[in-house]
């Protein structure tokens, strides 16, 4: 396998990332994945917008309101934001500890195919009936829901779900057992921080999630009464079970984006990160905090008043480790040499937006006042402020940041800011006036409103807002099309402040990144080098055989088969004659894949020495 | 750059001018607080506000100053500076510092609002008011005065009243934004809460509070709309001696209405009730009580209160509200069946 670049057709491209077990050329597929799938829960959105610009709208029909929102919500959840972040998480993390790939290579790739089969599942459901229950899908209500769109919501998830747990288990044993020399936990830029809590927290987060769905699974498909009343069953267990997964999800969500943000204050401040161990501890904090707070999204739900209050101050108490965050990327930037970049932008943006959003959070943790924001605008509001204004301000900058570092372009900074600045006015002129909207009496997932209320007016501005945040995302679109159009290549540095390691090799990098591991020497390794004048990273080995990993095309059909086992196990409910013998079919071909990679023997392949001396950093 | 500069201001005075423009109505917006716990809530709303304001400030502060003082104007590599062990004591205790402020009367009030025992006194004077949630309706009944009604809750002024909440199939959520926050209703247990209503300002919005369905279950979630009328404890008392009078249904008045009675009997009492005694258990009552239909504010909830959208509701249900469960539950009328149905529907009253 020669380390050389190669002219590729399409039918070879095409096999090359079906097959690859490449961290970096799975996160390119993430980041396509993720991308679509972000496009399409943004329509469902402008749906919803266009919905509800006017009192007794009929532009959808009640239950495809429903539906819309159900699937905008879990869309941009698990099949858009997490995606985007774990796109980010597989391009840059193992390069910024110095390693040739994750863990097992095998398994990321593995976590890519489930994530998607699971996602293209869940939105067939368009064609025959979407979930509509929302995204926290409720158990009374999701038992009374007819047709099959719950149904594609537990299986597409259980699905999902299983890729992103394989996700998190593979980024911490990456982080832990694959370091360069000199890289020890306090020298971690501090995205590779967020990614190890992050990851830590799928690994507790996602199996009460697991759990729940195969619950709602055995009650819907299978005839149990888990979560039915008149059969002895409990509705409020579902509670618990989801938001015990929902809580820390949303905080697997905020972390690597606080660390693509740390990446961007310290790098365009040409300053290093302010009260790094600090940031470590409080991302570490939020990290177990987010674990034993996620009752207070049932506060109306009747806990009683002990439980609430405990609830209600530890969700409080999380405001502490985030404001400490918030003050340190301040103080990053103090007495530092800013430059404004697109990324510098959406960091710039993000300080007001999320703060907005977590004083909000601050507000309805208070119990007692909960009781009147709790499903009302006032909750939608404050959440999309954190989401959008913490996490997806993030991606766009990630996306702007490490383009150079994934694709071996620059995107457009002209382009970049019009984008941005589409996007973060309409994004507050959605957002803050259904803060008002929730206070003046509106529930959410309302597919309508009747007029008379006060309600009209503050519609029609957040509604225009989602106008001017599509015109962003479609300037963005272009912009992406145009710079791969023109393919521009830059060097290794093209931010010319590059502090971390990922910064020190081709853009992008050779498919086995490091012809010999960097000796880190401390704190941002690639700075520190380059303020001593050297022009790239000292080796910590000397040139020798790299063991690289095959392709496989097992994790697509491990994958598939559970996509087509899902289907037959979905319609074995409605008495049809081919829906067990679809569900075995597929379960054997799930398990015959695994059963294949278990026993044939694959030792992966060697990159010689030689080939590495004549390789002067190109690409795979 | 002041460009910028500008927007921000611009979007200041647009926050402000929003801020200033709206409270929302008194009878359905929780800014506009009438009676005691919205006031609790809304006190706590407003301490978290001043307090989250300030932060707000002070980290908008540092930000502007940032963005003013050192955008980079050369090549020169700044100082790294690693950290201020004074500046992190800092920023952490003045913030739990404020959340305690914060955490204190959250917690006060999070017990008052739970404090049900007067309902399980013997001998209480209080009302008692039992709220069962369907699909898409809310039914009333009041143990104490062995009285049921749906739709509109009545209710005394400057008391305390309490609630036993329960949903009959899905999770609904009990909410009557401008007198309190809300409590969901379950199928697996009863939740228990108070309001009060607070005369003065119960007049002031016309004596007729907003109530809503607070989550999602199904399609018509939007259209659960219920209303809330409240008014002085002697007139309270004067409708409760009115509804417990109906002992049976009341003979309709004209000719018209009388055909519209007789409709009424052959199909509609199956589920519907015209008298307000309770003897049915809650699980055999599957439709709004109409004793008092014709004293109501809205037909089904949402339309207006008029014999024309009441054809229109009896005609055709679904297009009104998607789901509910009376769609199919009868044959076709004609449009002289149905006059005369709501000829005797709108008859049907308890106060002159």
């Amino acid at each position: 396998m020669s380390t050389i670049a190669q002219k590729k057709g399409f039918g070879a491209t095409l096999w090359d990332f079906l097959t690859t077990v490449d961290h970096k050329k799975i996160a390119i597929l993430y980041l396509i994945a993720g991308g679509i799938f972000f496009l399409m829960g943004g329509l469902e959105a402008v749906f919803i917008r266009i919905q509800l610009a006017v009192p007794n709208n009929d532009f959808v029909s009640a239950g495809a309101f429903n539906e819309i929102i159900t699937m905008h919500g879990t869309t941009m959840i698990f099949l858009a934001a997490m995606p985007l972040l774990f796109a980010f998480m597989n391009a840059v993390m193992p390069l910024q500890i110095g390693a040739r790939d994750v863990a097992f290579p095998f398994l990321n790739s593995l976590g890519f195919w489930l994530f998607f089969f699971g996602g293209v599942f869940l939105n067939l459901s368009w064609f025959t009936g979407a979930p509509d229950a929302g995204w926290t899908s409720y158990a009374s209500l999701s038992l009374h829901s007819k047709g099959h769109g719950i149904d594609f919501y537990v299986l597409g998830l259980q699905i999902s779900g299983l890729g992103t747990l394989i996700g998190g288990i593979n980024f911490l044993v990456t982080i832990i057992n694959m370091r360069a020399p000199g890289m020890t936990y306090m020298r971690m830029p501090l995205f590779t921080w967020s990614t190890f809590v992050a990851s830590a927290m799928i690994l507790f987060a996602f199996p009460p999630l697991t759990v729940g769905l195969t619950l709602m699974m055995f009650d819907r498909l299978f005839g149990a009464n888990f979560f039915d009343v008149t059969m002895g069953g409990n509705t409020v267990i579902w509670e618990h079970l989801f938001w015990i997964f929902g809580h820390p999800e949303v905080y697997i969500l905020i972390l690597p984006a606080f660390g693509i943000f740390s990446e961007i204050f310290s790098l365009f401040s040409r300053k290093r990160l302010f009260g790094y161990s600090s940031m470590v501890f409080a991302t570490v904090l939020i990290g177990f905090l987010g674990f034993m707070v996620w009752a207070h999204h049932m506060f109306t739900t009747g806990l009683g008043p002990v439980a609430n209050a405990i609830f209600a101050v530890a969700t409080m108490a999380i405001g502490v480790p985030t404001g400490i965050k918030i003050f340190n990327w301040l103080f990053t930037m103090w007495g530092g040499s800013v430059k404004f970049t697109t990324p510098m932008y959406y960091a710039f943006g993000f300080i007001p937006s999320f703060v907005m959003g977590g004083v909000t959070g601050v507000m309805v943790a208070t119990a007692a006042a909960d009781y009147q924001y709790h499903d009302t605008y006032f909750v939608v509001a404050h959440f999309h402020y954190v989401i959008v204004g913490g996490v997806v301000l993030a991606i766009l900058a990630a996306t702007h940041l490490w383009w150079p570092k994934m694709f071996g372009t620059m995107l457009n900074e002209t382009l970049g800011k019009i984008t941005f600045w589409f996007f973060f006015i309409g994004f507050h002129l959605t957002f803050f006036i259904q803060h008002f909207l929730g206070l003046w009496g509106m529930p959410r997932r309302v597919f309508t409103f009747l007029p008379g209320q006060g309600f009209d007016a503050a519609n029609m501005i957040s509604s225009v807002g989602a106008a001017f945040m599509s015109i962003g995302v479609l300037v963005l679109l272009y912009n992406v099309i145009m710079t791969s159009v023109k393919n521009v290549k830059v060097g290794n540095d093209p931010w010319e402040d590059g502090r971390t390691l990922e910064w020190s090799i081709p853009s992008p990098p050779p498919f086995y990144n490091f012809k010999q591991l960097p000796l880190v020497r401390g704190l941002d390794a690639y700075w520190l080098e380059k303020m001593d004048g050297k022009k790239g990273m000292t080796p910590a080995e000397p040139l020798g055989d790299i063991h690289m990993p095959n392709s496989s095309f097992i994790p697509f059909m491990i994958s598939l088969g559970l996509f087509i086992a899902a289907f037959g196990a979905m319609y074995h409910v409605d008495k049809v004659a081919w829906a067990l013998p679809v569900m075995i079919f597929g379960l054997l071909v799930t398990f015959g894949s695994m059963f294949v990679r278990s026993v044939k023997d694959d030792h992966g392949f060697h990159i010689h020495k030689e080939e590495l001396q004549e390789d002067k950093g190109a690409k795979a | 750059m002041k460009r910028l500069a500008k927007w921000r201001l611009i979007s200041l005075f647009a926050i402000l001018a929003l801020i200033l423009s709206g409270c929302g109505k008194p009878f359905v917006s929780a800014l506009k607080p009438a009676g005691e716990v919205a006031d609790m809530q809304y006190d706590l709303m407003k301490l978290s506000t001043f307090i989250m304001v300030g932060v707000i400030l002070v980290v908008l502060l540092i930000f502007v100053i940032i963005f003013v003082r050192f955008r980079r104007k050369d090549d020169k590599i700044p100082k790294q500076v690693e950290g201020s062990h004074k500046l992190e004591i800092i920023w952490t205790t003045i913030p739990i510092l404020l959340l305690l402020i914060l955490a204190v009367p959250t917690v006060a009030a999070t017990f008052k609002l739970a404090d049900v025992k007067e309902m399980d006194k013997k001998d209480s004077k209080a009302l008692v008011i039992n709220v069962r949630s369907h699909l898409y309706w809310w039914d009333f009944e009041y143990p104490g005065q062995k009285i049921v009604t749906s739709q509109e809750l009545v209710v005394p002024t400057d008391e305390k009243v309490y609630f036993n909440l329960k949903s009959m199939d899905v999770k609904h959520s009990f909410w009557i934004p401008a007198v309190g926050g809300k409590l969901d209703t379950n199928t697996d247990n009863i939740n228990k809460f108070w309001l009060e209503f607070d005369d003065k300002r119960s007049n002031e919005a016309g004596n007729l509070f907003y109530g809503k369905c607070a989550e999602l279950c199904g399609p018509s979630h939007a259209l659960m709309d219920f209303k809330v009328k409240a008014m002085s404890r002697d007139k309270f008392d004067a409708w409760v001696s009115s509804m417990q009078d109906v002992k049976e249904p009341q003979k309709a008045q004209t000719d018209l209405a009388a055909q519209g009675q007789d409709i009424f009997n052959k199909s509609c009492i199956g589920c519907h009730a015209v008298t307000p005694a309770n003897k049915m258990p809650e699980t055999a009552r599957l439709a709004p009580n109409l004793t008092n239909f014709g004293d109501r504010s809205r037909v089904a909830g949402i339309l207006d209160h008029n014999k024309e959208e009441l054809k229109n509701w009896i005609k055709n249900p679904e297009t009104y509200k998607p789901g509910n469960q009376m769609t199919g539950k009868y044959q076709d009328l004609t449009d002289a069946q149905l006059d005369a149905l709501a000829e005797y529907l709108m008859g049907l009253k308890v106060q002159e």
